[in-house]
């Protein structure tokens, strides 16, 4: 079968004869699988599709896409990929990339990448810790986290990547657990059609130095995680339990139902994907240990994209001035003419 | 009233850095070059946007130099000088020629500003400026009164008096006032014109104070050079560059991507890109230098003619990224607009100290080709190279600039296009046998095969990679094969160099050796020593990575080598370690360009045997210059 009668790619075709060089029991093989069979389904072209990533585990990815693929430096892969979207808006660019590689060495070109509202599909692989270079606290992980560079506890406190992306701008907000191949597959395909900045936090398990990090809120998913449903209320525990707001603005959990110290389910937060702004704020709030983490689409909002403004200038620019004549740009300016007998023409 | 002729003229506008003398210098060079003089601008100016007005560091200058011969340099020393304030009296009264013509605005001589500047007493008033022609005239009070009924305020009133300078000098070398007036009214009727109106009516007033004013005995005539006949423009080096950027892009067929972050003195390229888009060319402000050579590599790796610009401090922070470039072989052009460094230095002073930095500065075995170009014009034709070389060879090239190329500004005979050689690019698409680091035989590049290209999907990295498959490989021989091949790749790069440009004997006595914005101040003392009958000859680097081939075969045809650059001898260095010849140095380290009577009198010292002082180890040391 060749290429071209080929209609639909299967997940076979987007794997490469490359050796995955993961860990046993590392969590991006799992995302990985899910990838290549999502985006298999959802018709991608091979040749248009980019796979762009910086430094660290997550970061060997694209070598185990057959796609185009870009492995390059440390916290820089939203720039190569901001570039080459600019310069080549038809292709489909995703950046993989980690909580050190995209929050810490690469934190500024995220926050610019989201805020320009670059059509790049972000995965951001968080496992808490620095894999490649064995071990290191990272700025996700929890306060007092003791790695060989914190054998006392590390000091600093975590950021929270859901409300950074979503104060920087990003326009598809999502989270997931690595190994929820069914919720994983189904933010892709959406993520996939958004036109836009989006950021895909993948809760990520690194086994080596890390382990378990995320259990709690993966083992125990009834509990721990809240699943988002557009139009439906922020409810966990099966319905039992649910997120109101209290006056000040604080998210609380409550009993739902109708008996005494109950909440009836009028009173939760509804969930909309295209909420407002304090809305999306509010389930960024919600993370370990106090709360259950709200896994699928937090956020998502149209707005023009940066590479579809420039194209309109470019094609502004073109209709307005007329298309570039090299010889008149190169004449304009202060120009005069020497004639032959020496004299000087304005 | 009589009328004289000279054959050249060197004058400075200084003033505060708010006086306008930046706008008065450039329009009195148009004015110049529009009569048909040669000319050559020097702009020299403060970091600080606006320094507190009458202090000695905000003291901002322009030099012009125009002549009726040709010229390579903006003058070494002012005929004239325009002094707006105490101030810049203060800082430039040093560089006047004895007997040159002082014309200072005595409005601005007052106690307050006076003690700004140091001054115990009034220069004007103490006799101290007996050995100058001076024309004290208030030209604040002249401004004021010109504008008398006008409504604007009187702080919009004094900003107008640069105009009075301008319109003074109009009538001392005789030019035609009527173009200005229109070129008034043309840069300011948008904005507002009240302001073209003053600025005429002030500018009319500073011609007739000349014509009337009993004061000015004499009207200067500098008649116009012979030009080759044709059309010219007067450009700018960082206007050249873009200009460059745009036609190479085109010469390669395909669309320009320029990335940049806002840097003194490079940020003019974007500013001026950013105003092409018609010709597709899309520009990126990123958030900072890393991100936009980011960006350049993406849009490489897209298939566009990437490029980013910056200055030294900025250099360093695109170093990784350059080595990127080096390892997954995509063609990029860096631009380097140096400045005084090191960290951040002199930002608006023009050095060359960053040559090291641009053949060596990257982590690994990361050789790049790195051209300088010579004057504003010429970054022109260095843009067009860097893009052919860049693409030809499938490697980041970077294109050395300086500030003082960057800012001044030269007649430029414009180029025919239709006589421009094309080099076209073409993105492989056959996917039978492609092996990503596979080598053209000549060049060594591998093919630029982009994102798009059915059957060819690859995958590139910053790690090393397999000499043909371009897999990931740690195999230590296919390591070692593939550092020897970025070099050597580089290395070819001199078959497609043009002829050295040696100026003088291919032997003799000495070789001055220079590169970059240097060129005109060397030529012209080089020239003068042969006229003297002196055996020196000047050879020009365009090429300083790979070093040009043309340079081994005369340099040890000299008795001396010495070369001639604005930095402790950088590459000096590289030629004495390329070339083994025990080479020695002419250098200056001030942030300001060379003076041809510096450079004719260091060279002159290696013609009388007096070379520079040695260390007690034997190295040359580096010998201090034009101190003054």
């Amino acid at each position: 079968m060749t290429q071209e009668v080929k209609l639909k790619l299967s997940k076979k075709d987007l794997e490469t004869d490359q050796d995955v060089r993961w860990c046993p029991g590392c969590g991006d093989y799992a995302i990985l699988a899910t990838v290549q069979r999502t985006l298999a389904s959802v018709g991608v072209k091979r040749e248009n599709t980019v796979f762009i990533s910086g430094i660290g585990c997550s970061s060997r990815f694209p070598y185990y896409m057959n796609t185009y693929g870009f492995h390059t430096i440390h916290g820089r892969a939203p720039t190569i990929a901001s570039g080459l979207k600019v310069a080549r808006p038809e292709l489909d660019v995703w950046v993989i990339t980690g909580d050190g590689d995209g929050l810490s060495i690469g934190g500024n070109h995220m926050i610019h990448a989201l805020r320009r509202n670059m059509d790049l599909k972000i995965l951001l692989f968080n496992n808490q810790i620095y894999g490649l270079t064995k071990g290191q606290y990272s700025p996700t992980s929890q306060f007092g986290t003791r790695a060989p560079s914190t054998p006392t506890g590390s000091i600093d406190h975590p950021l929270n990547p859901i409300s950074l992306v979503l104060g920087a701008g990003a326009t598809f907000v999502a989270r997931v657990a690595d190994t929820d191949a069914k919720l994983m597959s189904s933010i892709l395909e959406q993520a996939y059609k958004h036109k836009g900045a989006v950021l895909i936090e993948m809760l990520q398990n690194c086994p080596v130095f890390n382990d378990g990090v995320w259990d709690r809120v993966k083992d125990d998913a009834p509990n721990q995680q809240i699943k988002l449903v557009d139009g439906q209320p922020l409810v966990f525990a099966n319905g039992t339990k649910g997120i109101r707001l209290t006056k000040d603005l604080r998210p609380e959990i409550v009993e739902v139902g109708d008996g005494p110290g109950q909440v009836p389910a009028s009173e939760l937060l509804v969930h909309s994907e295209q909420g407002s702004p304090v809305y999306a704020h509010v389930l960024a709030q919600l993370v370990q240990p106090d709360f259950p983490m709200p896994v699928g689409i937090l956020h998502r909002q149209t707005k023009p994209t940066y590479e579809q403004l420039a194209v309109s200038q470019l094609e502004e620019a073109a209709a307005t001035q007329g298309l570039g004549d090299l010889n008149k740009l190169l004449h304009s300016g202060m120009i005069w003419e020497v004639t032959p007998d020496g004299t000087t023409r304005r | 009233m009589e009328t004289k002729h000279l054959e050249r003229v060197v004058i400075r506008f200084t003033g505060d850095s708010g006086d306008g003398m930046q706008l008065t210098g450039t329009e009195f060079a148009k004015a110049a070059a529009e009569a048909g003089n040669d000319i050559s601008t020097f702009p020299d100016f403060p970091a600080e946007i606006r320094a507190p007005a009458g202090s000695l560091f905000g003291v901002s200058g322009f030099q012009l130099h125009f002549s009726s011969s040709e010229i390579y340099t903006p003058g070494d020393a002012p005929d004239v000088l325009v002094a707006m304030n105490p101030a810049a009296l203060k800082t430039n009264l040093k560089d006047l020629v004895d007997g040159g013509t002082l014309i200072v605005n005595t409005g601005a001589f007052v106690e307050a500003n006076l003690k700004k500047a140091g001054y115990q007493t009034n220069p004007i008033e103490d006799g101290s400026l007996a050995k100058y022609k001076v024309h004290a005239i208030d030209i604040t009070q002249l401004t004021m009164a010109a504008l008398e009924g006008s409504e604007l305020s009187n702080k919009e009133k004094g900003r107008a008096k640069n105009f009075f300078a301008l319109g003074l000098v109009f009538w001392m070398y005789g030019r035609e006032p009527e173009q200005e007036i229109r070129r008034i009214h043309q840069q300011f009727a948008k904005k507002n014109p009240a302001f073209a109106e003053a600025n005429v009516k002030v500018f009319k007033a500073g011609y007739h104070y000349g014509e009337t004013a009993e004061v000015f005995q004499t009207q200067y005539k500098v008649p116009p050079a012979e030009f080759k006949p044709g059309m010219y423009r007067n450009i700018t080096g960082n206007e050249a560059i873009a200009l460059g950027l745009v036609v190479g892009a085109e010469l390669a067929a395909k669309k320009l991507f320029y990335a940049g972050y806002p840097i003194t003195p490079a940020s003019t390229i974007l500013h001026t890109l950013a105003k092409y888009k018609n010709f597709g060319t899309v520009t990126f402000q990123a958030e900072d230098e890393i991100a936009a050579i980011g960006a350049a590599i993406g849009a490489a790796y897209g298939g566009s003619i990437a490029v980013t610009a910056s200055s030294g401090p900025g250099i360093a922070l695109k170093g990784e990224a350059i080595g990127l470039g080096v390892m997954t072989e995509l063609p990029l052009v860096i631009v380097n607009v140096q400045r005084g460094g090191p960290s951040t230095g002199l930002p608006t002073k023009t050095e060359q100290s960053d040559l090291y930095q641009a053949v060596f500065g990257r982590n690994g075995e990361a050789p790049i080709p790195v051209i300088a170009a010579k004057s504003p014009g010429d970054t022109f034709y260095c843009a067009i190279e860097a893009v052919k070389i860049a693409t030809r060879y499938m490697v980041p090239v970077m294109l050395l600039s300086d500030g003082y190329i960057a800012n001044g500004s030269e007649p430029w005979p414009l180029p025919d296009l239709e006589a421009l050689p094309r080099f076209e690019v073409i993105h492989r698409t056959d996917p039978s046998n492609y092996f990503v680091y596979e080598r053209d035989e000549r060049t060594l590049a591998r093919a630029w095969v982009v994102p798009g290209t059915p059957g060819l999907e690859h995958r590139i990295g910053g790690i090393e990679k397999d000499a043909r498959t371009g897999n990931i490989s740690y195999a230590p021989e296919n390591h070692e094969k593939m550092v020897r091949l970025r070099a050597e790749k580089v290395a070819r790069v001199a078959q497609d160099i043009g002829e050295l440009d040696l100026h003088g004997a291919d032997s003799g006595d000495v070789l001055v050796i220079g590169w970059g914005g240097t060129f005109g101040a060397i030529r012209q003392a080089v020239q003068h020593l042969q006229a003297q009958g002196k055996k020196v000859s000047h050879a020009h680097l365009r090429w300083l990575s790979p070093l040009e081939p043309g340079l081994a075969k005369v340099i040890k045809n000299f008795k001396h080598v010495v070369v001639a650059e604005l930095n402790m001898g950088q590459l000096r260095t590289l030629i004495r370690a390329e070339l083994l010849v025990d080479a020695a140095g002419i250098n200056k380290i001030q942030g300001q360009p060379f003076k041809v009577r510096e450079l004719i009198d260091a060279i002159d010292r290696q013609l009388t045997g007096a070379r520079p002082e040695t260390s007690p180890n034997g190295a040359s040391l580096a010998e201090p210059i034009g101190i003054a």
